[in-house]
């Protein structure tokens, strides 16, 4: 059995990991460190860590301010408050200023489950790489999110890290070494490439595995980094497969499979189908139910992938 | 249409009760919710929804109706309880909160549910909305009345402060902040995480008529919704002291009952403490 463990719980590791290593580390959180789980930093390192209160804008910039003096500040609530709430001040204080501000938020995506659509935040990708300067990653498990935490705290300059809540299997490996921007390639085929961030590399993999019993025979790339965009992987990638599938839990404006389409299109245009969410707010419901209805499932990734061979005959 | 009914402390003592039931069995069945949150409101929710709105649960968008916004939405499981109890929708619905395709979401949603006013849960923004109705009221001259329930840690978001000097200077008097003060948030006691004291003087500060209360007392909580009610020329905020978990020993004043729901075992004998 693949082992389950949210993203958001090896942030939490990685903190207290790098506290003790690194001491201009300071953690910020908005009344919700137990589900971020910045509250193992906090436990550990009580002097450098810093409850806002249920106040995200305050937050952001009282990290700006903390950075502006050599402190490395990572700032954690939940995607749809830090990315949302705070979006300005990340955009003209953080952003304008190239400070070094981390902001590692948990709970995005439908997966946050039955607490609705105020709290499942689906934009954040977007919101984010909008931003002249701004780096986006988003791991696909939790050993990749270690990694993550340490890259980006080594990293200058700003950060967004968009974590989920609940539990997603690990796929990659401890020893499999890391870098920001590069693009890893979790499996070769010649037909098409499945193209993930997230959630939904482990769903891509499942994909290529079902695509492989028909004889389809999908390249899988994992795009922790969604900004800066590896366009050398994927154009390489394209040249091979020339038929593209994206796959991200977010809405499909201004995410991944936009990020995607604009530098394929650029520079080798090939047929792409997305699998992200249409046009809708996400709702209550348990994540499984919720992957099903939003169209994020292995199953709808098969069908897209289908449809992309289709129009790549033509 | 008027109040829906008129009734005695002990008959609102009994709803309230009613109330806290429902809040378990609701939190019990979905597996998940803010058994916490939901109790320390229920009897300022009872005192408003019984003796001083004026609506017409039968009639949600009645032009004319008092409105009440649950800005602390994560206490909508109570909210939700007071509305299918005063009619406006069934109580078997009840059973049906946080599941996929309820009417009743995990916080309000103003496009599934009669009786909410506005789709909420991201804390800090009820109290602006609450302004501007209060101001398209003034605008049209009509006399209804809005009503804004806030948390404690709620108030800590710089957007309620925001909105606290903007409705003092529009001499908002039709418009009642209600702050549940149950000196809890998510990561511990209020005076702790980030202290929002001293609430009243901060208040009267922003040009509010202040009302300290207690919360879980019928008479008095009455008194101040009439107060509110008669003071002219600028807001008014009732500081309702509060219990949160009120009701049910084991959860009350506990930081960890803010966001879980209980057990079968634990909401049994949650409901045995209800009776
Ligand atoms: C803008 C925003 N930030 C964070 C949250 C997460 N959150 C939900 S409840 C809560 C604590 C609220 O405390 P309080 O207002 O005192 O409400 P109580 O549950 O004590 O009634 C937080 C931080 C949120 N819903 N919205
Ligand atoms: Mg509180």
């Amino acid at each position: 059995m693949t082992e389950m463990i949210a993203t958001r719980q090896a942030y939490g590791d990685a903190l207290v990991e790098l506290g003790e290593k690194n001491k201009d580390i300071v953690v910020l959180d908005a009344d919700l460190s137990k589900s971020t789980t910045t509250a193992k930093f906090g436990k550990k390192f009580p002097d450098r860590f810093f409850n806002m209160g249920v106040a995200e804008a305050n937050m952001m910039n009282t990290a700006a301010g903390l950075a502006t003096c050599g402190k490395i500040a990572f700032v954690s609530s939940f995607s749809i408050f830090a990315t949302g709430r705070a979006w300005e001040q990340i955009r003209n204080t953080v952003c304008y200023s190239g400070l070094n501000v981390k902001i590692v938020a948990t709970h995005s995506g439908v997966s946050v489950g039955p607490d609705g659509a105020s709290h499942q935040c689906i934009e954040d990708i977007s919101l984010m790489k909008t931003i002249p300067t701004m780096t986006v990653i988003e791991p696909c498990d939790a050993v990749e999110t270690r990694k993550v935490i340490f890259a980006v705290a080594a990293y200058k300059g700003p950060v967004y890290v968009r974590l989920g809540r609940a539990a997603v299997p690990v796929i990659t490996k401890k020893e499999e070494p890391y870098t920001i921007g590069k693009a890893s390639i979790l499996r070769t085929g010649k037909d098409l490439a499945i193209v993930a961030c997230g959630a939904l590399v482990a769903n891509s993999l499942t994909a290529a595995g079902i695509l492989a019993k028909d004889g389809i025979e999908a390249t899988v790339v994992n795009t922790h980094t969604i900004k800066p965009i590896d366009r050398e992987t994927l154009v390489n990638v394209a040249r091979q497969v020339n038929a593209v599938v994206t796959a991200e839990q977010h809405v499909l404006d201004g995410g991944l499979g936009s990020a995607v389409a604009s530098v394929l299109a650029q520079a080798h245009p090939v047929p792409i189908e997305m699998i992200g969410i249409d046009n809708r707010f996400g709702q209550s419901g348990e994540p499984d139910i919720l992957f099903k209805e939003y169209h994020l499932l292995a199953e709808d990734i098969v069908l897209a992938a289908r449809r992309v061979l289709e129009r790549k005959k033509k | 249409m008027g109040n829906l009914q008129n009734l005695d402390i002990k008959s609102l003592e009994d709803r309230s009760k009613v109330i806290r039931r429902h809040v378990i069995r609701m939190l019990v069945k979905a597996g998940s919710g803010h058994p916490g949150s939901s109790l320390s409101t229920v009897d300022l929710l009872v005192a408003l929804f019984y003796s001083k709105l004026r609506h017409n649960p039968r009639q949600p968008a009645w032009p004319d109706r008092d409105r009440f916004i649950m800005s602390k939405g994560h206490a909508c499981p109570a909210l939700y309880a007071a509305l299918a109890e005063t009619g406006y929708f069934g109580i078997d619905k009840l059973d049906t909160l946080r599941q996929f395709g309820s009417m009743l979401q995990g916080h309000p949603c103003m496009k599934t549910t009669p009786g909410i006013e506005i789709s909420g849960g991201s804390l800090g923004q009820g109290l602006s909305v609450g302004l501007g109705i209060s101001l398209a009221a003034k605008l049209d001259n009509k006399d209804y009345r809005t009503y804004v329930m806030l948390g404690d840690g709620e108030i800590e978001e710089g957007q309620v402060w925001e909105a606290a000097m903007a409705a003092s200077h529009y001499n908002a008097d039709n418009l009642c902040a209600i702050i549940d003060q149950n000196g809890l948030q998510i990561d511990g006691f209020i005076h702790e995480v980030m202290s929002s004291h001293p609430i009243p003087d901060k208040w009267r500060g922003f040009g509010w008529h202040v009302i300290e209360t207690n919360g879980h007392d019928f008479p008095a909580i009455l008194a101040a919704y009439n107060e509110a009610e008669a003071v002219k020329g600028r807001p008014t905020v009732i500081v309702a002291k509060t219990v949160k978990g009120k009701g049910v020993s084991f959860m009350e004043n506990q930081v960890d009952w803010h966001g879980k729901a209980p057990t079968k075992e634990e909401a049994e004998r949650a409901l045995a403490e209800l009776k």
